[in-house]
């Protein structure tokens, strides 16, 4: 449905997007993943027409991107990382404007958006601009949804929103994906990947790993362990310098470590001692997503400031 | 086309709630023509003047006596000597010393040449030059009636100017300033208002979600302009009618010629917003910069000062400038009653300058950010 083939994107001199490829199956959700400045609104402003690509090319649903914009905008539905719709007009209004400016009109789709309507007519009449958080979420979905679009982007919908409203909304997305709608999705919460069928991890402008949740947690082929006890800060200095070290990290109040395979907790532990550090212990830990994603962040940034030392 | 109609009703709903706009678009036409009208009053009254005669005839106190009589002038006293009058000058008791020499009469009986020495504060040269033409008006009928009752005789006969002000015919200044003052008001409407609703979208973001949908480049824009189009041709209308029921104005020639021109002038003004807002992020922004360009418009367009005063290059300047146009066709056809062949050369200027603004200001809107 949606089709990256080594797209680039710079702002002058930043790097927006490095030549990348990625695709999104129809009927897919699909989840971008990363922290801010990974790339993530670039991706979804090329796809959404918004910019232009400086190489490649981007193909949604076999159309152009580029050259045939104007049929892309009919069958997508965008809804950007801030509120864009008018907050000097009601609920309703919103609604009928967007659904009027597709030649569209709400009781045509109003089954597309009936879920998350019915929770916002109590406040169709009130300005958008007065709405709470969570509502203006659900408005700005609808709104993307209106002119019934074969696929929804979704610029990290959930940032800023309280913790009730997020689940809520990704219930919907999942209800959506359902009905067959394709879906791209970007969060900086990692705990979100999960709920997508595939992710892609970016940072720096480009995919770390795409795969599925599962794929992503199983293709983490090091070893994790746990460090508890001990003052976190000088432990976290010390295994930063140790030299099996892969990545280290805080998490949860614990200081988690990646190296390995051969490297075993007594190892560790002796290492610790050598640099005075008493009272930790070292215990072998699972990895779930979160440990993978720190990881590849870790090892991403450390192979990119090789570089810069080589060329510094 | 099919999503403009939607457009407009948008716009004109949110322009209904705007509460910043509401006020301006229907307050400022009032406050505008019923204010500034009797506020930018050139006119001169109450002129202090202060005398020194050092003839003490029955002539020189004839003259002060017209002065005295002169609703143009507030005699405030007489003074000995050049030295005290310039010191009231100083002081800023009075703005003009009129001094009349010795041997005023025994001159004027003998006619002979005499010669009034006149001193005036200069800081407003524009107060000056009336106060100098109001005294030399005063002293011309003086002699005009010296001469008419033989005082002066021995035959020589002297020549005077009969003059007659056209299409004006009191000099009314209200006459020459309230049709300026509607094109400030159609200027207003069309430059800050537009450039200001534009870059809203910008500013809320709004923008983003409306170039994802199927309008287009030229639908947006019309839909932008076209409300405050419509808007400023009722303040127009609206102006006018204040300007025959309070001011009785005179409109001599045609009303609709006048309304077609601005159709046409408000596209070149609102063009100018179109390119203010692309230039702009924040309705601050642009309003300040509509601030500067309006300024320049109107210190410019002859509103205030006769273009003709202006350096030669000043006035190749206001050649450019599409205020300096309205005003006159305004002036023209309301006072003058020109017809369309009279000011065809402004139409076709004015023509010229929509098609232009129109095509540069659209070109520089970029729907796609790229």
């Amino acid at each position: 449905m949606i089709v990256f083939s080594n797209v680039s994107k710079h702002y002058n001199d930043v790097v927006g997007l490095n030549t990348t490829s990625f695709q999104v199956e129809t009927g897919e959700l699909f989840g971008l993943i990363g922290p801010d400045g990974a790339g993530k609104s670039t991706v979804m402003r090329l796809l959404a027409t918004l910019l232009l690509p400086d190489t490649g090319s981007i193909t949604f649903n076999g159309i152009n991107v580029v050259t045939d914009y104007k049929s892309v905008r009919k069958s997508i539905g965008y809804m950007p990382g801030s509120f864009a719709l008018y907050t000097d007009l009601t609920v309703k209004e919103n609604l009928e404007f967007f659904a009027s400016v597709f030649s569209s009109s709400v009781e045509e789709n109003y089954h597309l958006i009936k879920d998350i309507y019915d929770q916002l007519a109590p406040f169709r009449h009130r300005r958008a601009g007065a709405l709470s958080g969570g509502m203006k979420q659900k408005l700005a979905l609808s709104c993307a949804l209106i002119h019934s679009p074969l696929a929804l982007i979704l610029d990290e919908p959930t940032t800023g929103v309280d913790a009730v409203s997020r689940v809520e909304f990704w219930n919907m997305l999942r209800r959506l994906k359902d009905t067959g709608m394709t879906i791209l999705v970007s969060t900086p919460y990692l705990e979100e990947a999960s709920l997508c069928d595939r992710v892609g991890l970016m940072n720096n402008g480009t995919f770390m790993r795409i795969g599925t949740p599962d794929e992503v947690v199983k293709a983490y082929n090091k070893t994790l362990w746990a460090i508890e006890g001990g003052y976190s800060h000088a432990v976290l200095k010390a295994l930063r310098r140790y030299e099996a070290v892969h990545a280290v990290y805080v998490y949860r109040d614990k200081v988690m470590m990646s190296t390995e395979a051969n490297i075993s907790a007594e190892d560790i532990m002796e290492y610790l001692k050598s640099k005075e550090i008493e009272g930790a212990s070292v215990v072998r830990a699972t990895p779930d997503f979160e440990d993978c994603f720190m990881d590849l962040m870790q090892s991403h940034t450390s192979v990119k400031h090789d570089r810069t030392d080589k060329h510094g | 086309m099919k999503a403009l109609p939607h457009l407009l009703k948008k716009e004109f709903r949110q322009i209904r709630r705007n509460k910043a706009m509401l006020p301006i678009i229907f307050i400022m036409p009032f406050v505008q023509l019923l204010i500034l009208v009797n506020a930018a009053d050139f006119e001169i009254r109450n002129i202090r003047i202060a005398f020194e005669d050092a003839d003490r005839s029955k002539a020189s106190q004839q003259l002060i006596a017209r002065f005295t009589s002169s609703p143009y002038f507030n005699v405030l006293g007489m003074v000995n000597s050049a030295t005290e009058g310039l010191s009231l000058l100083d002081r800023d008791k009075v703005t003009v010393v009129l001094r009349i020499p010795n041997g005023f009469e025994r001159q004027l009986q003998s006619n002979h040449h005499t010669t009034l020495a006149l001193d005036i504060n200069g800081i407003d040269g524009q107060a000056a030059g009336l106060s100098r033409a109001y005294v030399g008006s005063i002293v011309r009928e003086f002699q005009a009636s010296i001469t008419s009752r033989g005082q002066v005789g021995r035959g020589q006969a002297s020549s005077g100017i009969d003059e007659r002000y056209w299409y004006n015919s009191d000099l009314e200044y209200r006459n020459m300033m309230l049709p300026g003052l509607l094109v400030l008001l159609v200027t207003m409407v069309g430059l800050f208002l537009t450039s200001m609703n534009i870059v809203r979208e910008i500013e809320m973001g709004t923008i983003e979600q409306i170039n994802v949908t199927p309008i287009r480049k030229y639908e947006f824009i019309i839909g932008k302009l076209l409300p405050f189009w419509i808007i400023g041709l009722l303040e127009l209308a609206l102006g006018l009618t204040i300007g025959v029921l309070v001011y009785s104005i005179p409109i001599v020639g045609s009303v609709w010629l006048l309304f077609l021109f601005a159709m046409l002038y408000l596209p070149v003004i609102m063009g100018m917003g179109l390119i203010v807002s692309s230039i702009t992020k924040t309705q601050q922004q642009a309003m300040f910069v509509s601030w500067f360009l309006m300024v320049i418009f109107l210190l410019m367009s002859g509103l205030f000062t006769p273009i003709e005063n202006m350096p030669q290059w000043a006035q190749s300047i206001t050649l450019f400038n599409p205020t300096a146009y309205f005003i006159k066709v305004v002036r023209l056809v309301l006072l003058k009653g020109s017809s369309l062949m009279d000011v065809a050369h402004e139409f076709g200027v004015i023509t010229l300058f929509s098609i232009v603004m129109t095509t540069i200001a659209v070109l520089a809107y970029r729907k796609r950010v790229a």
